[in-house]
């Protein structure tokens, strides 16, 4: 495209020069007639036209005071609503209220400035921002000042100065620590994103109520939303379930295609996997039950169950946790221990 | 229990939400090991299953198998069970009008006689879960509060917070829960039709399915306080009315407020 | 004070309160500077004050929801008069929102009042730096002020992501679960300023009283500081102005502040208030109640940030975080262990802060490549400066590609397409759209202004079809008056500008590569009509006869 309209010559008449000329002056230039002259309005030579638009300033001033009254008539007479539809109602009321009041104010004024006020055009001439000169003054302001100061004359003076400034914010960084309320150590911030409420022998229980599930609740094709037993009596359980959500799935075991070290993580085809989607952390809630994908509702990763939960779609970029399970004596389903590897999105620290 | 608890008016009455709430929870536990067994099979008499196989033959069996075994073009539906092919006809779904990502719903295509002895021919085949007893699509008797904790975990994620509906994988969605009967809501449920997973009567009991059911119905008929929902689909339909409407009519009043009158 | 030359005698009470009020703080010094200040009349002049005006509905609205809103998270029951939450575990935060919806007459309006404004307050910024962009206004001298306003732009952002955090629902919840993703994403420091900013773990009990004082505070002190920097440099500057007739780079043409815009912008606040008052009367926003207390378990469907966040969110469902088996989570080994790199949320960070570095540099861009030291007060139509308008375009195509990827799963539904064949479109068109875009809209400005110069050197088109004694029929064109004629012809076309040597002759390698863009630029052009040219086809009587001076534009 570029090619063939290279050779075409848009160039003005006269020829590539100057770029940065002025247009006006210029004898080529197409002169300018001027301000057009003033049409008159109508309300400007027909005084009952004027008179008119008067009265329909004064009318829409008024209706901005009726619906002042109709704000309050919403307010006090709807009262304390009872019901969704009388919050509704007051809603549109309210609503009504304020257009009107306000929308009669404005379109009131506006059509007064349009029709009643003079409408002829007047230029400004324009001033530059700051002449040469004082800006000439300025600098030499600035010299002289500096130049009594004796800050260039005096370098220990004024290395020490920038020094002691350049260190003084310090402490209003270093002050912002206990940001985190924990009193954790950097150590201690970086390991916590490993561990969750999971561990060797706690059953996995139903989202929210808690009530323990056995390996025979769970039919192939049904998904259970879970967390981890005694989670609700924890000091701070929604910062445990951040971590440790998990959706509990049955699938025929021959559609596994199941790791070697992995064989004994799954119950009969019961496979549990971490609920934090491995892109920015959503609940990949979504499971489709003939497909085994599991999606985040938030930026569509999708997650392919019978492949450990493999990235086939979207910006995830490593597979979700898997959590072992087994079964305790009762027949309810057990975690094996902790997840192998840290749940949720990526970070500096994870490896 | 925290709900039920909750709802006291009297000490008295607390006791009793009490008792029958841990019989209840007793019930279930026993229920839940033999999950969604047919109860109600023997509702169906002999000639409905004979009839409903002749439908079923007519009508299905191209796809589904002349035994209702499944071919590569239908499933299986052996062991569906009756609340299955209540929901996939009823809803028009089945039979299917051409292979896609799911199938649609779509108008009826079989009357209520029709359908109930289609049912039955497929609950003869093994049992299922059942259509759901009335006392199960009563709204008046759940707990919205309680359905919508439920409904938030389980169905949110795919249906929307009030079930707009939502996009699935390459092509298949979930639909819009809005005016689907309660009977279709439960059935749903029960027997996850399409790619929706099962939820059986051990993961959300039949008290919590309908709890579910009198979230959903409370919503709609409430519709929203605050005005016109947008389709209740969430920040995009709000941003888009902005700069739409919300622009458009802001631009009209500049346009005027600068212009000339004549 | 004993002044003996006291000779100012106020004639009227007006006079006598203005006297007192001067006589202490110098007030007539304002009134000189402002009461008559011309200011030109524009449609499209009027976004910025549409962004004042909400601003104030914001502050306004905003500090009636202070006096109900709580922003605590700590644990609590709800026992308002919304049926399907009742006795539903909550924060604080979330009960208090509920209350100022359910239970506080008035509060459900002031809520929807407060949102709906924020989403036009930002959309209004926008529009109104997309007119600065469009009609070239950022130039000298307005170059600091156009970063003024991105800086405003990006506050406007904060302020609502910051609003859109605190009711502590499950959407906001969910959003920033998001924003945490991305902040532990930063290398080498993200997982601590993850931890600072919730106190702890996500979502920890700190976070919403902490996005509360910045909500309420922090930001629009910033927004009001940076309002008042804005309006200065208005004031200082002069408004610009559209070239026409009498209108030229040394004046300015227009109404006086006093009375008639006063009361044209004065009553276009209450326009605006009005407007957003009736859409949150009859409109649901943020309908806080259907979405639940969060819970890092539950999500919704169309889980999206606000409009003006779109498009980060469409950023981070574009970029793929697998291509076949290679994974974005790059693990770099280093001697203390293996450090992991999550590119798949880096890439697109870097892509929003290059696509707003780029609107903060572009002032600067077309400085360097035109050398066009002068200042302007006129603007361009977008037509006359073609490859601005490309770039401008390019520009808003790519915005749009990021911001409907944010809304790619709705597109799904809606349309009835695959959402992932929407995401595949999306990605090619974030690489070829903004191509296009310039492309097209390049050739769109320049056939535009040709056909200026085909009315400006054949007259218009009068919809008369005419026969010639030969008996072919032509369309008879009518002359244009000298007003419109010089409002067509008055613009500057830029030309190419190639590489310059430097006083010792050398052409450095910057100045290569900006001759180079310049010739992108400029190559194609179209100059605007000059007396000789005009003189010329009007002495054509004849339409057939091609006017030797335009066969350069015909574009053959």
């Amino acid at each position: 495209m570029r090619d063939n309209m290279g050779d075409q010559s848009h160039g003005s008449p006269q020829g590539a020069g100057a770029v940065a000329k002025a247009q006006a002056g210029s004898v080529d230039t197409i002169q300018d007639p001027g301000l057009p002259p003033h049409r008159p309005r109508l309300t400007d030579t027909e005084p009952r036209a004027a008179k008119r638009a008067e009265r329909q300033v004064g009318i829409l001033f008024a209706i901005s005071m009726i619906g002042t009254i109709l704000f309050l008539v919403g307010y006090f007479a709807v009262g304390h609503p009872e019901s969704i539809a009388e919050t509704r109602l007051q809603n549109m009321l309210l609503g009504l209220g304020t257009a009107f009041a306000m929308l009669g104010i404005g379109v009131g004024i506006v059509h007064w400035a349009r029709t009643l006020m003079p409408d002829h055009e007047i230029a400004e001439s324009r001033h530059e921002v700051r002449t040469e000169e004082d800006r000439r003054d300025a600098e030499e302001i600035i010299d002289t000042v500096l130049e009594e100061s004796g800050i260039k004359r005096r370098p220990l003076i004024r290395n020490t100065l920038i020094g002691a400034i350049a260190l003084a914010p310090l402490p209003a960084l270093f002050i912002l620590r206990d940001l985190d309320l924990t009193k954790a150590s950097a150590g201690e911030i970086v390991e916590r994103l490993r561990h969750t409420a999971w561990d060797e022998g706690v059953r996995l229980t139903r989202d929210p109520v808690g009530t323990p599930i056995k390996a025979s609740d769970v039919q192939i094709g049904s998904a259970f939303h879970v967390i981890p037993e005694g989670l609700n009596e924890l000091e701070d359980p929604l910062n445990e379930k951040a971590k440790a959500v998990v959706l509990l799935m049955r699938l025929n075991p021959e559609d596994l295609n199941i790791s070697p070290e992995r064989e004994d993580w799954h119950y009969d085809g019961i496979v549990a996997y971490s609920k934090i989607c491995t892109h920015v952390g959503c609940p990949v809630a979504l499971y489709e039950q003939h497909t085994h994908h599991l999606l985040c509702p938030c930026h569509q990763s999708t997650f392919d169950l019978t492949e450990e939960c493999k990235v086939i779609f979207g910006p995830a970029a490593h597979p979700l946790p898997q959590l072992p399970i087994t079964v305790d004596d009762e027949g309810y389903l057990v975690a094996r221990s902790d997840f192998h590897e840290p749940v949720g999105p990526g970070y500096w620290e994870r490896g | 229990m925290k709900a039920l608890s909750q709802k006291r008016r009297h000490p008295l009455a607390a006791v009793a939400l009490l008792l029958m709430g841990l019989l209840v929870t007793g019930g279930l536990y026993a229920a839940a090991s033999s999950v969604n067994e047919a109860q109600a099979a023997s509702a169906y008499s002999a000639s409905d299953v004979e009839e409903g196989n002749k439908l079923f033959l007519a009508n299905c069996a191209t796809c589904h198998g002349l035994n209702a075994e499944g071919t590569d073009s239908g499933p299986s539906l052996i062991g569906v069970g009756a609340a299955s092919v209540d929901f996939q006809v009823g809803t028009g779904r089945m039979p299917m009008q051409m292979q896609g990502p799911q199938a649609q719903a779509k108008p009826v295509q079989f009357d209520e006689e029709q359908t109930r002895q289609l049912a039955a021919y497929v609950a003869s085949l093994a049992p299922g879960p059942a259509v759901p007893e009335a006392e199960w699509l009563d709204a008046s008797l759940g707990n919205s509060a309680e359905g919508g904790e439920i409904f938030r975990v389980n169905c949110a994620m795919c249906h929307n917070a009030v079930g707009a509906g939502g996009a699935l994988t390459r092509g298949k969605f979930a639909p819009s829960l809005g005016g689907v009967s309660e009977k279709h809501i439960y059935e749903a449920m029960a027997t996850g039709p399409q790619n929706m997973p099962v939820f059986n009567d051990s993961n959300i009991t039949p008290e919590d399915k309908r709890d579910v059911i009198t979230f959903l119905k409370e919503v709609e008929a409430n519709g929203s306080p605050g005005g016109a929902q947008l389709g209740s689909l969430g920040p995009v339909s709000e941003g888009l009315f902005v700069w739409t409407a919300g622009l458009g009519i802001i631009i009209a009043f500049t346009i005027w407020l600068t212009s000339r009158p004549s | 004070m004993s002044t003996p030359s006291h000779q100012y005698r106020p004639a009227t009470r007006t006079g006598r309160i203005a006297d007192f009020v001067d006589q202490r703080v110098g007030a007539s010094g304002m009134v000189k500077e402002f009461g008559r200040k011309i200011f030109p009349d524009h449609w499209s002049f009027m976004f910025g004050e549409v962004a004042l005006y909400t601003f104030v509905i914001l502050l306004i609205s905003g500090t009636f929801l202070t006096l109900f809103f709580d922003p605590s998270m700590a644990h609590t029951t709800y026992t308002g008069s919304y049926d399907p939450l009742k006795g539903v575990g909550m924060s604080v935060a979330y009960h208090t929102a509920l209350d100022l919806s359910f239970d506080i007459r008035g509060g459900l309006f002031m809520r929807q009042l407060h949102h709906w404004s924020a989403l036009l307050f930002v959309a209004a910024v926008s529009v109104h730096m997309l007119r600065v962009f469009f009609t070239g206004a950022f130039r000298k001298p307005r170059e600091l002020n156009w970063v003024v306003g991105g800086v405003l732009l990006v506050l406007a952002m904060a302020a609502g992501f910051t609003g859109y955090s605190l009711p502590d629902d499950l959407l906001s919840g969910n959003g920033l679960r998001i924003i945490d993703g991305i902040i532990k994403a930063i290398p080498v420091v993200g997982t601590y300023v993850s931890a600072f900013m919730f106190g702890g773990e996500f979502p920890g009990t700190a976070i919403v009283g902490r996005l509360y004082m910045l909500h309420i505070m922090l930001i629009p002190a910033l927004i009001l500081l940076m309002v008042a920097v804005h309006l200065f440099m208005v004031v200082v500057h002069k408004h610009t102005q559209w070239a026409g007739p009498g209108r030229t780079e040394d004046n300015v043409v227009g109404f006086p502040v006093g009375p008639v815009y006063a009361a044209k912008a004065g009553g276009f606040f209450f326009i605006v208030y009005g407007v957003v008052g009736l859409i949150s009367g009859f409109f649901t926003i943020n309908p806080i109640w259907n979405y639940g207390p969060y819970d890092p378990s539950p999500v919704s469907a169309g889980t999206q940030p606000d409009w003006y966040i779109g498009w980060a969110d469409g950023a981070l469902r574009l970029m793929p975080g697998m291509l076949g088996d290679f994974s974005f989570d790059w693990i770099i080994p280093f001697p203390w262990g293996d450090n992991t790199l999550a590119m798949g949320v880096l890439v697109p960070a870097l892509v929003l802060v290059g696509l707003l570095g780029a609107m903060f540099a572009w002032p600067w861009v077309e400085r360097w490549v035109t050398k066009d030291d002068r200042e302007h007060h006129l603007l361009d139509r977008p037509r006359n400066a073609p490859f601005r308008t490309g770039v401008g375009v390019a520009g808003v195509v790519f915005y749009c590609v990021l911001w409907a990827a944010a809304s790619s799963d709705l597109i799904a539904t809606h349309f009835h397409v695959a959402l992932n064949d929407v995401t595949y479109w999306l990605r090619t068109l974030f690489f070829l759209g903004p191509i296009l875009g310039f492309i097209v809209a390049r050739r769109i400005a320049l056939a535009l202004q040709r056909k200026d110069r085909e009315i400006v050197l054949h007259g218009r088109e009068a919809g008369i079809i005419e026969m010639s004694p030969e008996g072919a029929f032509s369309e008879r064109h009518e002359q244009i008056d000298d007003y419109k004629l010089y409002k067509l012809t008055s613009f500057e076309s830029y030309e190419v500008l190639p590489p310059q040597a430097d006083r010792a002759g050398h052409v450095s390698r910057s100045e290569k590569l900006r001759g180079k863009v310049s010739k992108f630029f400029f190559e194609d052009r179209v100059a605007p009509v000059t007396r000789a040219e005009l003189e010329e086809a009007r002495s054509h009587h004849g339409h057939h006869a091609v006017a030797a001076g335009s066969h350069e534009e015909l574009g053959q």
